[in-house]
């Protein structure tokens, strides 16, 4: 599976992954880069909500929660 | 972002910076921080009961001020919004920004959070770029050590550059130290030495470049460096904002404006700005990343296990919401079945007092007005709005404020997201009627925390279908007393709790089908991004939570609505004691009303009470119970049971019961909402519409149950 790119959201709950690259603009790029998404950032899929989506993620140190509209906007390397 | 001045709160802050200039001898404290760090504790802690806030102090949603005295010297707090950056991504970033920048705070603290200071780090940075009057609280050390997190607060502090100090507000430990931090750095000259990030080299290049001639045209007054980088990241909000409160228009000056065409051509070769602030910000993360990696051990590397492992629970697939409905019947079963005791209590001893004032007034011979007005009228209208509310709210509010305190109420907005996706709504919105339930003025206020205009508007026009505290003793005391025990025994609070449930999720249901509509028509458009943090669960302070529910919460409501309940009780003594023709004013407005009230399962008495509860919904059942008595049928009310005869007697059945519930949860929002919502939305057609929304969909949902009641004869309608 390595040295694949997958957008966050089909990260498998318990994997992790490190940030690629941000495919967003505007607004929504601030924010992530606010959480501390830049380049080779790590991030693990923890848990989806009761309907599936959205999903948290463990990232820096902290829980968000994320839209798969928003996650498929992350491009991530599985590190498994 | 097409918001107007006061909608994105900059209206906060003017009266903040007025403040200031009000108290000579004040310095200015800002306190900042990222939301669900206890940068609220640590204001409460500090100031005490010293302070003025808005109805919802547990969270911070405009800015708060207190006072306090350290070292002979008294200090105002100032409570700045909550943000994770001071980019101005949002609204409340730019008034923590613009606060930090132009207040002229004599210190700023930034709360910060001990079990994720990396994450907290970015804002500490951003504010380090702007003032070196910081100072650095770390919060929450208690929670760190439990989770075997170790911080060197000195190394901390020397890469920093300045004073970092640890605390842990909810027991009161590190403030003092914290306040002679804040005292060395606001009296006098800071001494600190605030670290300084470094860019890459082409970003460092076009600093040196930009940053002579700002200091030209500033003076002393704004640090060059950051204003350098914030021109060339192309910050138009901060430009405005320099204008605004320094009267200073940079891009007028043509000699920086000319070095500033020179620097994007040249040494950017005129890149997309975006791509430079991509730049800039992961300059600041790769330095918090370096700080905390020397400065902050994990002894245990699954330090968070436990938070998962109630996550996994709280917001599992199957058991996620039922939880979420169980937690809050639980909350209900308890108000109903312990309000209805010292509910029966406070009524016989206010009557008591009643009979009493009454024997006064006949012993100094006064006219009957005037005991009419005073006693009939003032003292038993606000005597009922505090037997009625207190009690229930006494218990809701610190059960509800436990929730808030342990961190469960993300964890909602975590659950229900999906339901606001299809509804074309944000999911913050769960969080913005969370605060409805304190108080519908403070639910529109929050919604603040949604940035996109169209989703915030959808917030505010819903908000009034979450029953607050006003109206949430109606509804207890309406099921208290209809659904009284002799008819169903044992089963008696289940039923109440059931009740009460399902009022609220219905409640929440027509928030997500108006929302729905809403998107669909009005406000047509696509739901916007959705990022919510879900902050660690914290160990709750019971003692904290009771005095400060009860003091904040219950006694402000309460003082409100007694407030309230004395005109209103005039009023009505009034009309219901001129007689014109020989019916009382009450009678003709009660009639008037009655065919139209009828339709809807109400009467005319009970529509007449939810319009002159206008200014605070919680005096609509004593109105109720005023405008019955003074027709004259008892007079003599000692408990719930006697009160439900007064109003069976009066043409009440369950399905009255239950029209009045939905009434009460579907019209008007009160004065004070209104009020707020013109304010937040800065239109009268958006108030005039969100006027009309509940109320219309009230009309609507009563003419229907009561038709079918009718229709199926249940009920007993022939009372009506």
């Amino acid at each position: 599976m390595n040295n694949q790119y997958i957008p966050l959201n089909s990260l498998p709950i318990g994997k992790k992954a490190r940030v690629k690259a941000l495919v967003s603009d505007g607004n929504l790029r601030r924010r992530m880069l606010d959480f501390g998404l830049i380049s080779d950032t790590l991030v693990e899929a923890l848990q989806k909500s009761p309907s599936g989506d959205p999903v948290a993620y463990h990232i820096r140190g902290a829980v968000i929660a994320l839209r798969s509209e928003e996650a498929s906007q992350i491009i991530v390397e599985p590190t498994y | 972002m097409g918001l107007t001045k006061q909608s994105t709160g900059t209206g906060v802050l003017d009266s903040v910076l007025r403040i200031e200039h009000n108290i000579p001898g004040s310095k200015v404290i800002a306190l900042a921080g990222n939301p669900n760090v206890g940068k609220s504790t640590v204001f409460n802690s500090l100031t005490g009961l010293n302070q003025h806030t808005g109805n919802w102090p547990g969270k911070t949603v405009a800015s708060a001020q207190g006072k306090i005295k350290h070292k002979g010297i008294s200090f105002t707090m100032v409570d700045i919004p909550g943000t994770y950056s001071l980019m101005a991504n949002s609204a409340e970033e730019e008034v923590a920004r613009d606060f930090i920048c132009f207040g002229k705070p004599g210190a700023i603290v930034i709360v910060t959070d001990a079990t994720c200071l990396e994450r907290n780090m970015n804002l500490v940075l951003q504010t380090l770029e702007i003032s070196d009057r910081v100072v650095i609280c770390v919060n929450l050390i208690d929670e760190a050590q439990r989770k075997k997190i170790s911080i060197d607060y000195k190394e901390l502090s020397k890469e920093l550059g300045v004073p970092v100090i640890p605390t842990n507000a909810r027991s009161n430990y590190g403030l003092d130290k914290l306040m002679d931090a804040v005292y060395d750095i606001a009296i006098g000259e800071p001494g600190t030495r605030p670290v300084s990030i470094t860019y890459d080299d082409e970003i460092e290049t076009a600093i040196k470049i930009l940053s002579p001639r700002i200091s030209e045209l500033a003076g002393g007054s704004l640090n060059a460096r950051w204003v350098a980088l914030k021109l060339i990241e192309g910050d138009a909000s901060l430009l405005k904002s320099l204008n605004e409160y320094l009267g200073l228009d940079i891009t007028k000056d043509e000699a920086l404006l000319e070095l500033l065409d020179t620097v994007k051509e040249k040494i950017f070769n005129n890149m997309d700005p975006g791509l430079l602030r991509d730049r800039m910000v992961s300059g600041l993360v790769h330095m918090a990343e370096r700080i905390c990696k020397r400065t902050v051990h994990f002894q245990d590397a699954h330090y968070d296990n436990m938070d998962r492992k109630i996550d996994r629970i709280l917001t599992s697939r199957v058991l996620g919401i039922p939880i979420m409905i169980g937690l809050l019947a639980f909350i209900f079963w308890l108000t109903i079945t312990a309000a209805n005791v010292p509910s029966e209590i406070i009524a016989s001893f206010l009557f008591r007092i009643e009979e009493h004032l009454t024997a006064f007034f006949i012993r100094q011979g006064l006219p009957g007005w005037v005991h009419g007005v005073l006693v009939l009228g003032i003292y038993r209208t606000v005597a009922w709005v505090v037997s009625v509310m207190l009690p229930p709210m006494a218990i809701f509010f610190p059960f509800f404020t436990l929730l808030e305190d342990l961190g469960y109420l993300p964890r909602i907005a975590f659950n229900l997201d999906n339901f606001f996706k299809k509804a074309c709504a944000h999911g913050k919105q769960a969080l913005t009627m969370c605060m409805g339930f304190g108080c519908n003025a403070a639910g529109v206020i929050g919604c603040r925390i949604i940035d996109s205009p169209r989703e915030r508007l959808i917030a505010t026009l819903t908000n009034n279908f979450v029953p607050c505290n006003g109206r949430f003793p109606t509804l207890i005391a309406i099921i208290a007393m209809f659904f009284a025990k002799s008819h169903l025994g044992a089963l008696q609070p289940v039923v109440s709790t059931l009740l009460l449930t399902g009022i609220v999720v219905l409640g929440i249901a027509i928030t997500l089908f108006i929302s729905k509509i809403l998107s669909k028509t009005i406000l047509k458009g696509i739901p916007s991004s959705f990022a919510l943090e879900l902050p660690p669960y914290r160990k709750p302070q019971i003692g904290r939570i009771i005095i400060r529910s009860i003091l904040d919460r219950t006694v402000f409501v309460l003082g409100r609505a007694v407030m309230v309940a004395a005109p209103a009780g005039l009023i009505i003594w009034v009309m219901a004691n001129i007689n014109i023709g020989g019916y009382s004013i009450l009678a003709y407005c009660t009639s008037f009303l009655d065919p139209f009230a009828t339709l809807i399962g109400l009467d005319g008495s009970i529509l007449m009470a939810f319009i002159l509860g206008f200014p605070a919904n919680e005096i609509v059942i004593p109105i109720v119970i005023m405008s019955y008595m003074s027709s004259g049928s008892i007079h003599e009310l000692g408990s719930l049971i006697e009160l439900k005869e007064l109003l069976v007697s009066n043409g009440w059945t369950w399905v009255t019961a239950i029209c009045v519930m939905i009434f009460s949860l579907m019209h008007w929002p009160c004065g004070t909402t209104l009020w707020t919502i013109r304010k937040e939305t800065q239109s009268w057609k958006w108030t005039i519409a969100s006027f009309l929304i509940p109320t219309l969909t009230g009309i609507i949902i009563c003419f229907v149950v009561a038709g079918t009641a009718r229709l199926l004869g249940l009920g007993g309608f022939q009372g009506l």
